[in-house]
């Protein structure tokens, strides 16, 4: 195997807590954070749930203590929330000091400040600042700032994968040299756009997301934000910097199948898990626990299911579980939280349990591990899948 | 290391850039505050029956990317690398205004599959059947750069020999009335509008679709070679001449190796004054010259141009209408386009002949 890009912070904020330390607590405590929506007035409230962070954008300001004319939507809040707390994990004081990038992921952008004001941007002067929050880069731009990063800052969109794609050109730009230090991952706000644009497509559960169960009916939506920091072997040794685990495969392919669904056999996914296992020099045996994209869609869980089967062989498959059923899906942000969960199961050798999950589904023999089980996890598969075919799969190792 | 070819181009813009040489029939239009693009003959590329479902940015971004390939005599590629700064808006807006409009009912799931920013990436994946690495990046001014960034890293890395990398934004009518709200586009009825020498803040807006085929081999149709292209999220005015003296420094280069610059003066009298002393000063005494008074400015506009920078190299000469400045020079080899908006996200992009 290769020794992997070290990753020395974390920070994270979703609707089961908000630090790492709250989401680990909540995972080992099958404390879910799906609830009613309350900070969006949707007409569609008493028929969805979704993992929604129970702070307002007020509070949000005042943690982050901004100026009253800030223009920050939501999702740069929690972005930039989460980017502070990964920074000051790894043990950076100095941002600039080497070189260090910024690669975030969001696929609605400021799009919650944009639905909010959409129709009153005429008549009221006031909010006409957040016309220019709409832009996905420009919510990068301000957690740059708010980090006093002055380097490279780039930001993905893939739909549902972008977060993993953020980590993986991370990894990318640490292995080639280009970069000493760059803070990875994704943030993404809840917002009637996507409320309604996933309900249109009738892939919204009215209850609990189950993930890999065979009456799953779709999945609940969330809100989050998380990083990484990745650092250079060089700086990992002049610092002393402990190396919380490593972000040793990754690779991205697309399904070519259709704009939005999975293609039947997982072709996508297949490549995408083949590809990064390459990268890693590791063999499929050698997985200890995957963090499956499981989002409790029919198209979906059967998608990744029959990838995953080809990959390991049906009767060899690893433990496995989604946590969706804990935060909802968080769309950009979902790969860079499972990450996180990913590097507390191999710090905490725990496999989180998948719940919410009854029936076996039909089609295969894989069922997810249900309760918390205490192994030895020394690799960690994660998979994200998006709209426009993109697949994308990391894999984390433990550090020596 | 595996070098980086440009070995196709593929270019819609405002201007008539397909079935041309090389701007000889640009118009310069000083009179409108939003430039719409010259629309191609989509059946001449797509089904008819597929044209009506797409948007307007992946429309483009298909016959951009056809072009493209066809130049470089390719079938498909190993990697699909976009760069958008709004991505396909005109059904994020429709679908956003029929929410509103009706109270989150009776929608349609059309515009909303068709408003993620890697709409256009996902559907040349489709239409080529193209399984291989596929990336948006949506950054501002760098939305493209990134793209392009990651390219030649992995033609280094070499994961990939070749690879379509573009740059896609279109126009929306009420993005665009928002836009003016805001003060970023410029009054109406207030040209006429010219992006040199401006003293209003707000821009001409414009729209595009860009795509360049990279190869890591030299073949009889490069056109180009990608030296290096650098992306800085922040800098003072003071600080850009020294970037790009380090910049080019790295590259074994100083200022007077280079044969022409192309900056990206917009219009905007404040983020201008990040190209002023570089124009007055620094690159005084080299070939200047400038390109969003034909595309507008849009957060891709400097994939327009590079196809400018890499159509100099390849027909060896600089449009009158691009020049900056009167200074000619016997060879076009080694160009540097530099572009920032409003002092945020400033990419430097070094290419050289071969």
């Amino acid at each position: 195997m290769v020794k992997g890009v070290a990753i020395t912070g974390m920070g994270i904020i979703s609707s089961i807590g908000n630090s790492v330390e709250e989401n680990y607590n909540a995972l080992l405590q099958n404390q879910t954070g799906i609830t009613t929506v309350e900070n969006i007035a949707t007409a569609h409230a008493d028929v969805i749930k979704v993992g929604e962070i129970k702070k307002t954008n007020q509070e949000l300001a005042e943690e982050l203590q901004l100026a009253k004319d800030n223009n920050f939507s939501r999702t740069a809040m929690l972005g930039t929330i989460a980017a502070k707390q990964a920074v000051k994990n790894a043990g950076i004081s100095s941002i600039n000091e080497y070189r260090t990038g910024l690669i975030s992921a969001t696929s609605v952008g400021g799009m919650d400040m944009t639905e909010r004001y959409y129709h009153e941007y005429f008549d009221n002067p006031e909010v006409v600042k957040y016309i220019g929050s709409h832009n996905a880069g420009d919510n990068t731009d301000k957690i740059a700032s708010e980090l006093g990063l002055k380097g490279m800052v780039t930001t993905i969109s893939t739909a549902c994968s972008s977060a993993a794609n953020a980590i993986m050109l991370g990894a990318r730009l640490i292995k080639s040299g280009k970069l000493d230090r760059v803070i990875v991952g994704g943030t993404d706000a809840l917002s009637k756009f996507t409320i309604n644009g996933f309900k249109t497509l009738m892939i919204l559960s009215d209850s609990y997301n189950s993930p890999f169960d065979n009456n799953r009916n779709g999945l609940n939506l969330g809100e989050a934000a998380a990083y990484l920091v990745l650092e250079s072997e060089e700086l990992v040794r002049k610092e002393n910097k402990k190396v919380l685990a490593r972000v040793s495969g990754y690779a991205n392919a697309n399904d070519a199948f259709h704009q939005t669904a999975s293609s039947e056999n997982g072709e996508g996914a297949f490549l995408a898990m083949k590809k990064a296992f390459k990268i890693a020099q590791l063999q499929p045996e050698q997985i200890d626990y995957i963090n499956v994209h499981g989002t409790a869609t029919p198209n979906n869980d059967l998608s990744e299911g029959r990838a995953i089967a080809r990959l390991f062989g049906e009767s060899k498959v690893p433990d496995f579980s989604s946590t969706k059923p804990f935060t909802g899906h968080t769309l950009a942000a979902a790969a860079a939280i499972e990450a996180v969960y990913s590097v507390l199961a191999i710090q905490n050798n725990v496999v989180f349990p998948n719940l919410n999950f009854k029936t076996p589904m039909e089609e295969f023999n894989l069922i997810p591990q249900t309760d918390l089980k205490h192994a030895t996890i020394e690799h960690v598969l994660s998979n994200s899948f998006g709209f426009g075919g993109n697949c994308s799969t990391l894999i984390f190792s433990k550090s020596e | 290391m595996k070098k980086t070819y440009i070995n196709g181009l593929g270019c819609i813009s405002a201007q008539k850039t397909f079935d041309t040489v090389f701007l000889e029939e640009a118009e310069l239009n000083v009179t409108d505050t939003i430039l719409p693009l010259k629309a191609p003959v989509y059946k001449d590329f797509i089904p008819p029956a597929a044209i009506r479902r797409m948007a307007k940015g992946v429309k483009n971004g298909i016959v951009a990317s056809t072009l493209a390939l066809r130049e470089a005599g390719l079938e498909t590629v190993d990697a699909i690398i976009t760069g958008t700064g709004m991505g396909c808006i005109e059904d994020s807006e429709k679908f956003l205004k029929t929410i509103l409009d009706n109270d989150e009912q009776f929608l349609t799931p059309t515009s909303f599959i068709q408003s993620t920013h890697n709409t256009v990436g996902g559907q040349i994946a489709l239409g080529l059947q193209c399984k291989a690495y596929n990336l948006t990046y949506v950054n501002g001014a760098v939305s493209f750069e990134s793209a392009l960034f990651d390219a030649k890293m992995m033609i280094e890395e070499e994961e990939a020999s070749g690879i379509l990398v573009g740059g896609i934004d279109e126009t929306a009518d009420y993005t665009m009335s928002l836009f003016r709200l805001a003060g970023f586009i410029k009054k109406e009825n207030q040209g006429p509008y010219s992006v040199l020498e401006s003293t209003t803040k707000g821009v001409v807006l414009g729209e595009g679709a860009v795509f360049f085929v990279l190869e890591n081999e030299k073949k009889e149709n490069t056109i180009a070679e990608i030296l290096d292209v650098e992306i800085i999220n922040k800098l003072e005015i003071a600080e850009v001449e020294s970037s790009i003296i380090s910049f080019l420094a790295s590259k074994g280069l100083d200022i007077a190796a280079i044969d022409a610059v192309l900056l990206g003066y917009s219009g905007d009298v404040d983020s201008d004054l990040y190209f002023n002393n570089l124009s007055k000063n620094t690159f005084a005494n080299i070939p200047q010259g400038y390109y969003k008074h034909l595309s507008g400015e849009y957060d891709t506009a400097s994939a327009f141009g590079l196809w400018v920078g890499t159509k100099i190299i390849q027909t060896q000469n600089v449009p009158d209408i691009v020049k900056l400045n009167a200074l000619d020079k016997q060879s076009y080899k080694t160009i540097l386009l530099y572009n920032q908006r409003n002092g945020i996200d400033h990419s430097f992009t070094l290419i050289s002949g071969c």
